[in-house]
Protein backbone atom coordinates (compact mmCIF):
# COMPACT_ATOMS: atom_id res chain seq x y z
CA UNK A 1 0.00 0.00 0.00
CA UNK A 2 1.11 3.56 -1.00
CA UNK A 3 0.11 6.31 1.10
CA UNK A 4 0.22 10.05 -0.21
CA UNK A 5 -0.80 13.35 -0.08
CA UNK A 6 -2.34 15.88 -2.42
CA UNK A 7 -1.55 19.48 -1.84
CA UNK A 8 -3.98 21.83 -3.55
CA UNK A 9 -3.42 26.00 -3.57
CA UNK A 10 -4.75 28.85 -5.32
CA UNK A 11 -2.02 30.17 -7.76
CA UNK A 12 -0.29 33.24 -6.82
CA UNK A 13 -1.94 36.43 -7.91
CA UNK A 14 -5.69 34.72 -8.01
CA UNK A 15 -7.78 36.25 -5.22
CA UNK A 16 -8.71 34.02 -2.47
CA UNK A 17 -11.62 35.80 -0.18
CA UNK A 18 -11.90 32.13 1.99
CA UNK A 19 -8.34 33.38 3.20
CA UNK A 20 -9.14 37.08 3.49
CA UNK A 21 -12.15 35.75 5.59
CA UNK A 22 -10.28 33.49 7.89
CA UNK A 23 -7.23 36.21 8.40
CA UNK A 24 -9.48 38.62 9.69
CA UNK A 25 -11.08 36.06 12.23
CA UNK A 26 -7.17 35.17 13.41
CA UNK A 27 -6.48 38.64 13.57
CA UNK A 28 -9.57 39.55 15.79
CA UNK A 29 -8.90 36.56 18.07
CA UNK A 30 -5.99 38.49 18.83
CA UNK A 31 -3.56 36.87 16.57
CA UNK A 32 -1.19 40.08 15.10
CA UNK A 33 1.55 40.10 12.53
CA UNK A 34 -0.35 37.59 9.98
CA UNK A 35 1.45 38.33 6.44
CA UNK A 36 -1.76 36.48 5.11
CA UNK A 37 -3.58 33.31 4.47
CA UNK A 38 -4.39 31.71 1.78
CA UNK A 39 -7.00 28.43 2.08
CA UNK A 40 -6.20 25.07 -0.09
CA UNK A 41 -7.18 21.61 0.14
CA UNK A 42 -5.44 18.01 0.99
CA UNK A 43 -6.33 14.63 -0.06
CA UNK A 44 -5.13 11.92 1.45
CA UNK A 45 -4.71 8.99 -1.02
CA UNK A 46 -4.05 5.33 -0.68
CA UNK A 47 -2.77 3.22 -3.78
CA UNK A 48 -2.45 -0.19 -3.89
CA UNK A 49 0.82 -2.12 -4.71
CA UNK A 50 4.32 -0.48 -4.40
CA UNK A 51 5.46 0.54 -7.45
CA UNK A 52 6.11 4.81 -6.21
CA UNK A 53 7.01 5.84 -9.52
CA UNK A 54 3.92 4.13 -11.10
CA UNK A 55 1.34 5.94 -8.03
CA UNK A 56 3.33 9.12 -8.83
CA UNK A 57 1.98 9.17 -11.91
CA UNK A 58 -1.12 8.22 -11.79
CA UNK A 59 -1.32 10.73 -8.66
CA UNK A 60 -0.07 13.07 -11.55
CA UNK A 61 -2.91 12.19 -14.07
CA UNK A 62 -5.67 12.54 -11.26
CA UNK A 63 -4.56 15.84 -10.22
CA UNK A 64 -4.70 17.07 -13.91
CA UNK A 65 -7.68 15.51 -14.66
CA UNK A 66 -9.88 16.55 -11.60
CA UNK A 67 -8.37 16.80 -8.14
CA UNK A 68 -6.81 20.46 -9.07
CA UNK A 69 -8.55 23.32 -11.39
CA UNK A 70 -5.47 24.35 -13.07
CA UNK A 71 -6.82 27.64 -14.33
CA UNK A 72 -6.77 29.05 -10.89
CA UNK A 73 -5.40 26.07 -8.26
CA UNK A 74 -1.62 24.14 -8.25
CA UNK A 75 -0.98 21.17 -6.91
CA UNK A 76 1.95 19.34 -4.87
CA UNK A 77 2.10 15.53 -4.18
CA UNK A 78 4.13 13.77 -1.29
CA UNK A 79 4.19 9.84 -1.52
CA UNK A 80 4.77 9.15 2.26
CA UNK B 1 -36.01 22.66 -33.45
CA UNK B 2 -35.74 20.17 -30.98
CA UNK B 3 -34.45 20.85 -27.33
CA UNK B 4 -32.67 18.78 -24.52
CA UNK B 5 -32.07 19.69 -21.22
CA UNK B 6 -29.33 17.31 -18.89
CA UNK B 7 -30.06 15.82 -15.55
CA UNK B 8 -28.04 15.50 -13.29
CA UNK B 9 -28.16 14.80 -9.29
CA UNK B 10 -28.32 18.02 -7.43
CA UNK B 11 -29.23 20.06 -10.52
CA UNK B 12 -32.09 21.61 -9.09
CA UNK B 13 -33.42 24.38 -12.21
CA UNK B 14 -34.10 22.07 -14.36
CA UNK B 15 -37.68 22.10 -14.17
CA UNK B 16 -37.75 25.83 -14.68
CA UNK B 17 -35.65 25.79 -17.88
CA UNK B 18 -38.02 22.31 -18.94
CA UNK B 19 -41.19 25.05 -18.67
CA UNK B 20 -39.23 28.05 -20.32
CA UNK B 21 -38.53 25.95 -23.41
CA UNK B 22 -41.78 24.16 -23.65
CA UNK B 23 -43.44 27.69 -23.56
CA UNK B 24 -40.65 29.48 -25.73
CA UNK B 25 -40.64 26.47 -29.04
CA UNK B 26 -43.83 25.22 -28.16
CA UNK B 27 -42.80 21.48 -27.48
CA UNK B 28 -41.22 19.98 -24.58
CA UNK B 29 -37.24 19.54 -24.57
CA UNK B 30 -36.81 15.69 -24.54
CA UNK B 31 -34.45 14.84 -20.25
CA UNK B 32 -31.26 12.95 -20.82
CA UNK B 33 -29.94 11.71 -17.68
CA UNK B 34 -26.31 12.00 -16.56
CA UNK B 35 -25.84 8.06 -17.58
CA UNK B 36 -26.58 8.81 -20.61
CA UNK B 37 -23.37 8.21 -23.04
CA UNK B 38 -25.09 10.25 -26.43
CA UNK B 39 -27.61 12.82 -27.30
CA UNK B 40 -29.82 12.45 -30.31
CA UNK B 41 -28.47 13.63 -34.01
CA UNK B 42 -31.18 15.50 -34.40
CA UNK B 43 -30.87 17.68 -30.82
CA UNK B 44 -30.43 21.69 -31.61
CA UNK B 45 -29.90 22.45 -28.31
CA UNK B 46 -28.65 21.32 -25.24
CA UNK B 47 -29.22 23.18 -21.83
CA UNK B 48 -27.28 22.44 -18.69
CA UNK B 49 -29.59 24.22 -15.98
CA UNK B 50 -28.69 25.39 -12.69
CA UNK B 51 -28.57 23.56 -9.57
CA UNK B 52 -25.95 21.82 -7.09
CA UNK B 53 -24.83 18.87 -9.05
CA UNK B 54 -23.13 16.45 -6.71
CA UNK B 55 -23.75 19.04 -3.71
CA UNK B 56 -21.20 20.95 -5.35
CA UNK B 57 -18.22 18.45 -3.73
CA UNK B 58 -14.48 19.61 -4.71
CA UNK B 59 -15.57 22.33 -6.93
CA UNK B 60 -18.64 23.44 -8.12
CA UNK B 61 -19.29 21.25 -11.19
CA UNK B 62 -16.16 19.52 -11.14
CA UNK B 63 -17.60 16.12 -10.67
CA UNK B 64 -20.80 16.32 -13.28
CA UNK B 65 -18.24 17.53 -15.36
CA UNK B 66 -16.35 14.06 -15.41
CA UNK B 67 -19.99 12.62 -16.50
CA UNK B 68 -20.35 10.56 -19.76
CA UNK B 69 -23.27 13.02 -20.88
CA UNK B 70 -21.10 15.58 -19.98
CA UNK B 71 -18.03 14.16 -22.73
CA UNK B 72 -21.61 13.77 -25.64
CA UNK B 73 -22.33 17.03 -25.30
CA UNK B 74 -19.23 18.87 -25.89
CA UNK B 75 -19.04 16.51 -28.90
CA UNK B 76 -21.43 17.84 -30.15
CA UNK B 77 -21.04 21.30 -29.22
CA UNK B 78 -17.10 21.03 -31.27
CA UNK B 79 -19.46 19.93 -34.19
CA UNK B 80 -21.79 22.98 -33.87
CA UNK B 81 -24.87 22.10 -31.89
CA UNK B 82 -25.74 25.19 -29.42
CA UNK B 83 -25.77 24.57 -25.82
CA UNK B 84 -26.22 26.99 -22.87
CA UNK B 85 -24.83 26.44 -18.94
CA UNK B 86 -26.84 28.71 -16.84
CA UNK B 87 -25.26 28.62 -13.86
CA UNK B 88 -24.16 25.21 -12.15
CA UNK B 89 -24.04 24.53 -16.07
CA UNK B 90 -21.94 27.27 -16.78
CA UNK B 91 -19.61 25.87 -14.08
CA UNK B 92 -19.85 22.35 -15.58
CA UNK B 93 -18.84 23.85 -19.06
CA UNK B 94 -15.65 25.66 -17.37
CA UNK B 95 -14.47 22.73 -15.92
CA UNK B 96 -15.07 20.59 -19.00
CA UNK B 97 -12.70 23.16 -20.69
CA UNK B 98 -14.98 24.18 -23.75
CA UNK B 99 -15.51 27.05 -22.21
CA UNK B 100 -11.93 29.14 -20.37
CA UNK B 101 -11.75 30.30 -16.89
CA UNK B 102 -12.78 29.54 -13.74
CA UNK B 103 -15.96 30.22 -11.28
CA UNK B 104 -14.58 31.09 -7.63
CA UNK B 105 -16.85 31.58 -4.35
CA UNK B 106 -18.22 34.90 -4.43
CA UNK B 107 -16.15 38.07 -3.19
CA UNK B 108 -18.65 38.72 -0.21
CA UNK B 109 -18.49 34.71 0.62
CA UNK B 110 -22.20 34.95 0.55
CA UNK B 111 -24.68 33.66 -1.25
CA UNK B 112 -26.47 36.29 -3.58
CA UNK B 113 -30.22 35.54 -4.65
CA UNK B 114 -31.51 38.89 -6.38
CA UNK B 115 -32.28 40.88 -9.83
CA UNK B 116 -29.23 42.72 -11.33
CA UNK B 117 -29.01 44.68 -14.59
CA UNK B 118 -26.94 42.83 -17.66
CA UNK B 119 -25.65 44.78 -20.03
CA UNK B 120 -25.28 42.86 -23.73
CA UNK B 121 -21.58 43.13 -24.30
CA UNK B 122 -22.19 41.27 -28.19
CA UNK B 123 -24.96 40.49 -30.39
CA UNK B 124 -22.95 38.39 -32.63
CA UNK B 125 -24.25 35.17 -30.60
CA UNK B 126 -27.67 33.29 -31.86
CA UNK B 127 -28.10 33.60 -28.13
CA UNK B 128 -27.79 37.57 -28.41
CA UNK B 129 -28.47 39.05 -31.52
CA UNK B 130 -31.85 39.43 -30.21
CA UNK B 131 -30.96 42.40 -28.51
CA UNK B 132 -29.25 45.46 -28.98
CA UNK B 133 -25.42 46.18 -27.83
CA UNK B 134 -25.06 47.72 -24.93
CA UNK B 135 -28.63 47.03 -24.05
CA UNK B 136 -29.55 46.77 -20.31
CA UNK B 137 -31.86 43.52 -19.37
CA UNK B 138 -32.96 42.62 -16.06
CA UNK B 139 -32.10 38.84 -14.79
CA UNK B 140 -32.17 37.54 -11.66
CA UNK B 141 -28.85 35.06 -10.21
CA UNK B 142 -28.81 33.13 -7.31
CA UNK B 143 -25.29 31.85 -6.53
CA UNK B 144 -22.56 31.27 -4.03
CA UNK B 145 -19.65 30.57 -6.91
CA UNK B 146 -20.36 33.27 -9.73
CA UNK B 147 -16.63 34.99 -9.63
CA UNK B 148 -15.50 34.62 -12.81
CA UNK B 149 -11.85 34.45 -12.83
CA UNK B 150 -9.63 34.08 -16.42
CA UNK B 151 -5.78 35.11 -16.70
CA UNK B 152 -4.76 38.07 -18.43
CA UNK B 153 -3.99 36.02 -21.52
CA UNK B 154 -7.57 34.93 -21.80
CA UNK B 155 -9.19 37.90 -20.94
CA UNK B 156 -7.09 39.69 -23.27
CA UNK B 157 -8.56 36.99 -25.91
CA UNK B 158 -11.99 37.10 -24.81
CA UNK B 159 -12.72 40.73 -25.34
CA UNK B 160 -10.61 40.24 -29.20
CA UNK B 161 -12.61 37.89 -30.28
CA UNK B 162 -15.82 39.42 -28.92
CA UNK B 163 -16.60 36.41 -26.90
CA UNK B 164 -17.68 38.51 -23.53
CA UNK B 165 -21.84 37.77 -24.11
CA UNK B 166 -23.07 39.86 -20.86
CA UNK B 167 -21.69 41.88 -18.44
CA UNK B 168 -23.22 42.77 -14.87
CA UNK B 169 -24.67 46.37 -15.38
CA UNK B 170 -22.06 49.33 -13.76
CA UNK B 171 -22.73 49.07 -10.12
CA UNK B 172 -24.41 45.74 -9.91
CA UNK B 173 -21.54 42.97 -10.26
CA UNK B 174 -22.95 40.53 -7.64
CA UNK B 175 -19.91 38.81 -7.17
CA UNK B 176 -16.91 40.30 -7.83
CA UNK B 177 -16.15 38.71 -11.61
CA UNK B 178 -13.43 40.05 -13.40
CA UNK B 179 -14.68 42.43 -15.88
CA UNK B 180 -17.82 42.26 -14.32
CA UNK B 181 -18.57 39.12 -16.91
CA UNK B 182 -21.85 37.40 -16.33
CA UNK B 183 -21.72 35.24 -19.33
CA UNK B 184 -19.07 34.30 -22.08
CA UNK B 185 -19.07 32.33 -25.63
CA UNK B 186 -16.86 29.51 -26.67
CA UNK B 187 -14.40 30.13 -29.40
CA UNK B 188 -16.94 28.92 -32.27
CA UNK B 189 -19.69 31.22 -30.52
CA UNK B 190 -22.43 28.07 -30.44
CA UNK B 191 -21.76 27.53 -26.67
CA UNK B 192 -23.11 29.75 -23.99
CA UNK B 193 -22.01 29.87 -20.46
CA UNK B 194 -23.72 32.42 -18.32
CA UNK B 195 -24.39 32.64 -13.98
CA UNK B 196 -27.94 34.58 -14.50
CA UNK B 197 -31.33 32.84 -15.09
CA UNK B 198 -32.47 34.10 -18.01
CA UNK B 199 -35.28 31.52 -17.85
CA UNK B 200 -36.73 32.67 -14.54
CA UNK B 201 -37.27 35.84 -16.46
CA UNK B 202 -39.88 34.68 -19.64
CA UNK B 203 -43.39 36.04 -19.25
CA UNK B 204 -45.21 38.40 -17.13
CA UNK B 205 -45.91 36.07 -14.54
CA UNK B 206 -42.45 36.29 -13.51
CA UNK B 207 -42.36 40.14 -13.41
CA UNK B 208 -40.67 40.44 -16.89
CA UNK B 209 -39.47 38.80 -20.45
CA UNK B 210 -36.15 40.18 -20.70
CA UNK B 211 -34.58 36.47 -20.81
CA UNK B 212 -36.78 35.28 -23.48
CA UNK B 213 -34.87 37.01 -26.48
CA UNK B 214 -31.93 34.56 -25.71
CA UNK B 215 -34.02 31.19 -26.44
CA UNK B 216 -35.96 32.76 -28.94
CA UNK B 217 -32.32 33.56 -30.37
CA UNK B 218 -30.74 30.19 -30.01
CA UNK B 219 -34.47 28.58 -31.46
CA UNK B 220 -34.13 30.66 -34.52
CA UNK B 221 -37.22 32.23 -33.42
CA UNK B 222 -36.48 35.87 -34.32
CA UNK B 223 -37.50 37.05 -37.83
CA UNK B 224 -34.59 39.45 -39.51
Amino acid sequence: MIKARVTVTLKNGVLDPQGKAIEGALTGLGFNGLEGVRQGKVFDLEINGDNKTAAGKDIEAMCEKLLANTVIEDYSIEIL
Amino acid sequence: MKTAVLQLPGLNRDRDMLAALTLISGQAPQTVWQTETSIDDDVDLIVIPGGFSYGDYLRSGAIAARMPVIKAVIEKAKKGTRVIGVCNGFQILVETGILPGALMRNASLKFVCRQVKLEVATTQSAFTEGYSKGQVIDCPVAHHDGNYFADPETLADLKDQDRIAFRYAEGTNPNGSIDDIAGILSENRNVLGMMPHPENLIEAAHGGDDGRRLFEGALNLISA
